[in-house]
């Protein structure tokens, strides 16, 4: 014991030192959670919208002003010419074009059936996907709104309808903050444990101390603890930074306990400290160490379940996330923070969690050793 | 009895073992004793003692340090032997006392402990005590890296090239301070590429492509050196070395400072070198019987 007093008091003088870690730990968590979640939403919005409107009616204008007015389009095109819409297309100043045909108004009026034309551009997926989803739901409410007017309707309507009405539970605003920001800090966590505890123990063999280090009777055990408790303790003062600034910036506050946070992004800590221990033991100097932890660390983030729902992964996708510890650390934080989930109700992502930090730590301990 | 034995070591690196560092060396070092590892870049001496300090596995063979069997006992070796790394390896970022505190706590001791041992060594730094070990000068450093190594008392020490880029005075006064430790009976291992430095060692051995050429006290080897050596100069060095290397008479001839030193096959051809110099060199030409180093024994004993 008295060892490791000595070997932690050595850590923390030198993580003290060194202004760059003091830098990450304390910044890197304000820019991330103070810019990421204004920018990275999964609303679309600013989609741009070119009308080719060969009705010129009273009709079209109604459409095109209930379009703009949405909030989601921007007009940046109106013409009579599909060539010159699809122009702006191939210049990419327009994502949509909207075609309304000849005679639109007329045959709403006399035919009650009319037909417009939307040509997506699906160079984004995303944006084209959702901003045609927009469009319709804009078109259909419009159709509902000029029936209305024409028609009156019996007091049993005719023809049977389904109307659905949705209510968001959990987050009843759909405020994606609230979803982005958990995810984000789970992000922060997981680079100070494995990157800096990487770094930071291939360091010591880039300069040589390590060798100096194994020549002495410092045990194993005592060597690998003293490099991981001071960045587990530094990883849960990200996580009060980060759950601060979530409470000042955005107004997050859990409706689940702290403990439950905390209890379980101690284990989660552990788990992804063993597998920056494991990346040092395989890396002979920092950049390998850098390059492999990027390269973990962008796998965990695309399969991580937080800008992409992983339900709609492929099921070999899936799998890939089951041994992704970042995918659970994100459903906890989202479950806790948004759900109010308690500690009996992650208690098999717990199980799992502590499963992966006796096996990461387990490899990366048998795996080093004090002489070649 | 024998500080360190080594018994019959091989080391090859490379997935189809192609590089052999060392190459079946045996010597013994007794106790209390200077003993010199003495040879080139690449000659085995890092590997030689990465495998006595318990670092690296040897592939064959038996080594005991202090009487424990380094495979076997390799943690009752980490307890008693210092080792000194030919590269710099403390913590550029802890202070001068900070790096020597945290070496002696791992060792289960205090400075104060073993103050006497490294006294003669820590007072040249201790005025810098409180600066960053990264920010020393190469001498200061060696000496604080000298100190780390000795702070828990070792019986051996192993010093890997400590004197490899130190400035001439701090080399001298590196050799002062293993004297006085060896007067404490600490047993030190030291290499180095220095053939000046043999001098100051007990015994040597001499090494090269992992093999042992020769392992004796360093009169011993020059006492060995059998054959009739001169020293050459005149104002044309480099046409005189090629025009000696063809002369029959002579062994073997190589440039020695502002001298040639040649070797000659035999005493009683002295009055053909003299002839030679004044056949083919002006006035200028020196020539003068010259007493062997070290540096002439090692390359005599490469070439055989």
């Amino acid at each position: 014991m008295r060892t490791l007093k000595f070997i932690l008091r050595k850590e923390f003088r030198q993580i003290f030192r060194d202004p760059g870690i003091l830098r990450v730990i304390l910044i890197m968590p304000a820019i991330q959670l103070l810019i990421l979640p204004w920018a990275a939403d999964y609303e679309i919005k600013n989609i741009k919208l070119a009308v080719v409107d060969h009705d010129h009616s009273e009709y079209s204008r109604q459409l095109i002003n209930k379009v703009t007015s949405s909030g989601y389009f921007i007009l940046t095109h109106y013409s009579s010419s599909y060539e010159q819409a699809l122009e702006e297309i191939e210049k990419d100043d327009a994502d949509l074009v909207l075609q309304i045909p000849d005679h639109f108004e007329k045959d709403l009026v006399r035919e009650n059936e009319a037909r417009l034309f939307m040509a997506l551009n699906a160079i984004n997926g995303t944006k084209a996907n959702l901003g045609g989803a927009y469009l319709r739901t804009i078109i259909q409410d419009y159709n509902r709104q000029v029936r209305t007017e024409w028609i009156q309707f019996p007091r049993f309507s005719s023809e049977t309808q389904i109307e659905i009405t949705s209510s968001n539970w959990f987050n009843p605003l759909m405020n994606y903050k609230y979803f982005m920001v958990p995810g984000i800090l789970v992000i922060l966590l997981t680079m100070v444990g494995s990157n800096l505890a990487a770094i930071n123990i291939v360091k010591e063999k880039e300069i040589g101390t390590i060798e100096q280090i194994n020549v002495t009777p410092i045990k194993k055990f005592h060597f690998v603890l003293g490099k991981l408790l001071p960045f587990w303790i530094l990883g849960l003062v990200v996580l009060t930074i980060g759950l601060t600034i979530a409470r000042l910036a955005y107004g997050i506050i859990p409706a689940g306990s702290f403990l439950t946070i905390y209890v379980f992004a101690a284990v989660y800590l552990l788990a992804v400290l063993g597998l920056g221990l494991l990346i040092s033991t395989y890396s002979v100097n920092q950049q390998q160490a850098m390059l492999l932890s990027f390269f973990l660390m962008m796998i965990f983030i695309l399969l991580g379940g937080l800008y992409t729902s992983i339900d709609s992964m492929p099921e070999w996708a899936k799998w890939i996330t089951r041994f992704n510890p970042v995918s659970y650390f994100i459903e906890v934080m989202r479950m806790v923070v948004l759900k109010g989930s308690s500690l009996a109700d992650i208690k098999y992502h717990l199980l799992k969690m502590a499963g992966f930090a006796v096996v990461f730590n387990g490899w990366a301990i048998f795996s080093y050793h004090k002489r070649s | 009895m024998n500080a360190v034995i080594v018994e019959n070591i091989i080391k090859t690196y490379g997935k189809k073992k192609e590089v052999t560092a060392l190459n079946d060396i045996s010597f013994d070092v007794s106790q209390g004793e200077l003993f010199g590892i003495i040879g080139p870049d690449g000659a085995g001496k890092t590997s030689l003692f990465r495998i006595l300090t318990t670092l690296l596995l040897a592939d064959s063979g038996k080594a005991m340090v202090d009487g424990y069997d380094v495979v076997k006992d390799y943690k009752a070796i980490r307890k008693r032997v210092g080792y000194m790394p030919g590269r710099f390896s403390l913590y550029p970022d802890l202070s001068v006392e900070e790096n020597l505190n945290f070496f002696a706590t791992i060792f289960n001791t205090s400075i104060k402990e073993n103050y006497d041992l490294i006294k003669h060594i820590y007072v040249q730094i201790e005025p810098f005590k409180d600066r960053k070990a990264g920010k020393l000068s190469g001498g200061m450093k060696q000496k604080l890296a000298l100190s780390c190594a000795l702070i828990h008392r070792p019986s051996v020490l192993f010093l890997d090239e400590p004197t490899t880029g130190v400035d001439a005075v701090s080399r001298k006064e590196f050799w002062e301070m293993l004297k006085t430790l060896k007067e404490q009976g600490i047993t030190i291992l030291v290499s180095t590429p220095y053939m000046d430095e043999a001098g100051l060692c007990d015994r040597v051995a001499l090494i090269q492509n992992g093999k042992i050429l020769s392992i004796n006290t360093p009169r011993g080897i020059v006492d060995s050196f059998s054959k009739p050596l001169w020293a050459v100069k005149s104002s044309r060095m480099l046409p005189l070395l090629k025009e000696l290397l063809q002369e029959d008479f002579v062994e073997d001839a190589y440039p020695f400072g502002e001298f040639h030193h040649v070797v000659m096959k035999d005493q009683s051809d002295e009055p053909l070198l003299r002839q030679f110099i004044e056949d083919h060199n002006n006035d200028s030409a020196v020539l003068q019987a010259a007493r062997p180093d070290i540096e002439d024994c090692f390359i005599a004993l490469m070439k055989n």
